[in-house]
């Protein structure tokens, strides 16, 4: 039995709810490695793959021999990564007579396998053998824009799981506000076949148009590559149910104290809160009045004495 | 068409032949891409947008798409021992975290959030006073008139109403004097002492105060952790030796008494004749020694040579 290491420091208590499972999810970290062969063009897959996704990606540049993901005992060592380092995506490469150029694209549930796809990379180019204007190239950590053509993607199961699958990987965070100036670069992926998809990473121009719509133009830019599904792993029934769990299901509270009038419109009620009587600060304890009570007297003692006077006078 | 993903898909799309060539294949797709992003890109400027000096900023809608999550959802924990000894002193409940908090709630719900209020209105003065410390509501002090009423059969009496002939005030201070008593040190004069808790010293060393009750001298009874031995090793008195052996002689030993008794008399402070008297004593009984023989002295009688009234013949 591992014994549970509640944090002393609250450096490590910070560290720890960074991890700890949250009700929104920010982005998905990915680990990208290698088994004990790879071939060249792997190599440079998985390079540009972490360029891709620089920010939230780790990589690991030794071989690891024993990480088998489709086999029942292999993936111990990929789950332990996966909670070392927080992520839950991964990418394995290796390279095979069998599987040559091999991929395996990969999602984790609470550290633990979820789903795999098994992808053979052809025809592979990387970035740099794209010659394009270098205004124009993506910046890292913009939010992507995804074209999948071809209706494979949705007959097909093996299509539909590698679509779900490369959302995942390069979606980047969900967020709510996007700026539209910062719009830079689209996946398009096409279903050729049944088995495989050519994908592609191209930046975004905008042109004038007549509009304020501006006009989109695409120009490759990152690495193009056919991917070839080889084998594929869906998550269990009950994983994908527990997965799948959302918190936007529950009813949404009901807005309070808004009526609306034909004659007035939107009417809502004020109601101002009960004074804290307790609260406020008592008059005679603050310690700038001395200042004020010293002057208080002096115009008092000034007042009286004229008070004074004018009795005399009087008299 | 996926706005939160900012994905299109176009599912119509069906490709008859694989084109032969590797471009035609690329400007086909590109093509293609460009007609989808072009679809996107106009439902996401259609969106309401916020002007920023970055550029106009627009709400995506949330995705569509369905897709695991990365971790289960969050449990709600457990309250913690502070905030169940915060729930049982009804203090109000102050939340940590947004996000956690809701769980707690529920499983604190129903508590009443009340505080004493530092400022209470004070009915004797008509102000605002603290509760506790300089200036205090109900304080003595404020109390300007007691009314002395002439005790009727049936008055009620009260704690501000005083009997007359005896003067309330001293009376009122007496009665907080006694009631604090109570409560504070306990200094209890005549009703006894308060009982006196053992120290952990005592404890230990029961076992070797009780062990001399026993006729062995608790030498096999079963020793419980904790428990230090007896201190007295079991002899109470020292009988000096029948024979001069090792340690001090017989007039080492009469020596040390003088000295001790000199030392009592002179009550601390050694004035400059005493102290003149005991060195000379010392250097006398130095000189003696050197002179006789040790053997011979030990069997001499004791001769206290300051003595002088013993030489003296009546």
């Amino acid at each position: 039995m591992l014994k549970i290491k509640t944090p002393k420091t609250q450096r490590a208590k910070r560290a720890v709810e960074k991890r700890a499972p949250k009700l929104v999810e920010s982005g998905k970290k990915t680990l990208i490695l290698h088994g004990t062969k790879t071939s060249d063009v792997l190599n440079t897959v998985l390079t540009q793959i972490y360029h891709l996704k620089r920010d939230n990606a780790v990589k690991y540049t030794k071989k690891n021999e024993n990480i088998r993901p489709f086999e029942c005992g292999g993936e111990t060592s990929l789950e332990f990564f996966s909670l070392k380092t927080d992520c839950s995506l991964f990418v394995f490469g290796s390279h095979s007579k069998k599987r040559p150029n091999n991929l395996v694209l990969g999602r984790m549930f609470d550290h633990h396998i979820y789903d795999l796809v098994e992808v053979g990379v052809d025809n592979f180019r990387p970035m740099e053998s794209f010659e394009y204007d270098k205004k124009l190239t993506p910046r890292i950590g913009s939010k992507p824009f995804f074209a999948f053509i071809g209706d494979g993607f949705e007959s097909v199961e093996e299509l539909k799981h590698l679509k779900e699958v490369l959302l995942d990987l390069f979606r980047g965070e969900v967020v709510e506000n996007l700026n539209l100036a910062g719009i830079d670069h689209v996946f398009v992926c096409t279903a050729l076949s049944s088995s495989t998809v050519f994908f592609t990473h191209c930046a975004l121009r905008l042109k004038r148009s007549g509009t304020a719509i501006p006009r989109m133009e695409l120009v490759e830019v990152g690495p193009s590559m056919d991917l070839v599904v080889r084998r594929h792993q869906l998550p269990n029934d009950s994983l994908k149910k527990e997965a799948m769990k959302t918190t936007t299901g529950q009813p949404k509270k009901k807005i309070k104290n808004v009526s609306s009038d034909v004659l007035q419109g939107k009417i809502g009620k004020i109601y101002i809160p009960d004074q804290k009587v307790g609260g406020i600060a008592l008059s005679n304890d603050v310690k700038g009045l001395k200042r004020e009570r010293r002057e208080a007297r002096k115009t008092k003692v000034v007042g009286e004495n004229e008070a004074k006077k004018r009795k005399t006078a009087s008299k | 068409m996926d706005l939160g993903n900012l994905m299109a898909f176009d599912p119509t799309h069906h490709f008859e032949s694989v084109p032969s060539s590797r471009q035609e294949l690329t400007r086909a797709c590109l093509e293609k891409g460009t007609e989808l992003v072009q679809a996107i890109a106009n439902a996401v400027f259609a969106l309401p947008s916020t002007d920023d000096p970055d550029g106009p900023i627009v709400r995506l809608p949330p995705p569509t798409t369905a897709l695991p999550r990365e971790k289960h959802l969050p449990k709600p924990k457990p309250p913690t021992k502070w905030e169940l000894f915060a729930k049982m002193k009804d203090m109000p409940l102050i939340s940590s975290s947004g996000m956690y908090s809701s769980g707690l709630s529920i499983v604190l719900a129903g508590i009443k959030q009340h505080k004493k209020d530092k400022r209470v209105f004070d009915e004797q003065t008509g102000t605002w006073k603290r509760r506790h410390g300089y200036d205090r509501v109900n304080d003595d002090k404020d109390i300007p008139i007691i009314e002395a009423k002439l005790s009727d059969g049936n008055v009620i009496r009260t704690a501000l109403i005083a009997e007359p002939g005896e003067d309330p005030f001293s009376k009122r201070k007496a009665e907080k004097k006694q009631r604090l008593a109570a409560t504070a040190l306990p200094i209890t004069g005549t009703h006894g002492e308060a009982p006196k808790k053992a120290s952990k010293e005592e404890l230990q060393n029961v076992a070797g105060m009780a062990a001399t009750a026993t006729a062995s001298g608790g030498k096999f009874d079963k020793k419980l952790p904790g428990e230090k031995p007896a201190k007295h090793a079991g002899k109470y008195r020292k009988f000096l030796p029948v024979v001069e052996g090792k340690g001090m002689s017989s007039q080492e030993q009469t020596a040390k008494i003088l000295d001790q008794l000199m030392n009592k008399s002179s009550h601390g402070m050694l004035d400059a004749v005493t102290m003149f008297n005991v060195k000379k004593e010392k250097q006398r009984r130095k000189e003696k020694e050197h002179k006789t023989s040790s053997a011979a002295s030990k069997l001499k009688p004791k001769k206290k040579s300051l003595k002088k009234s013993s030489k003296k013949k009546h």
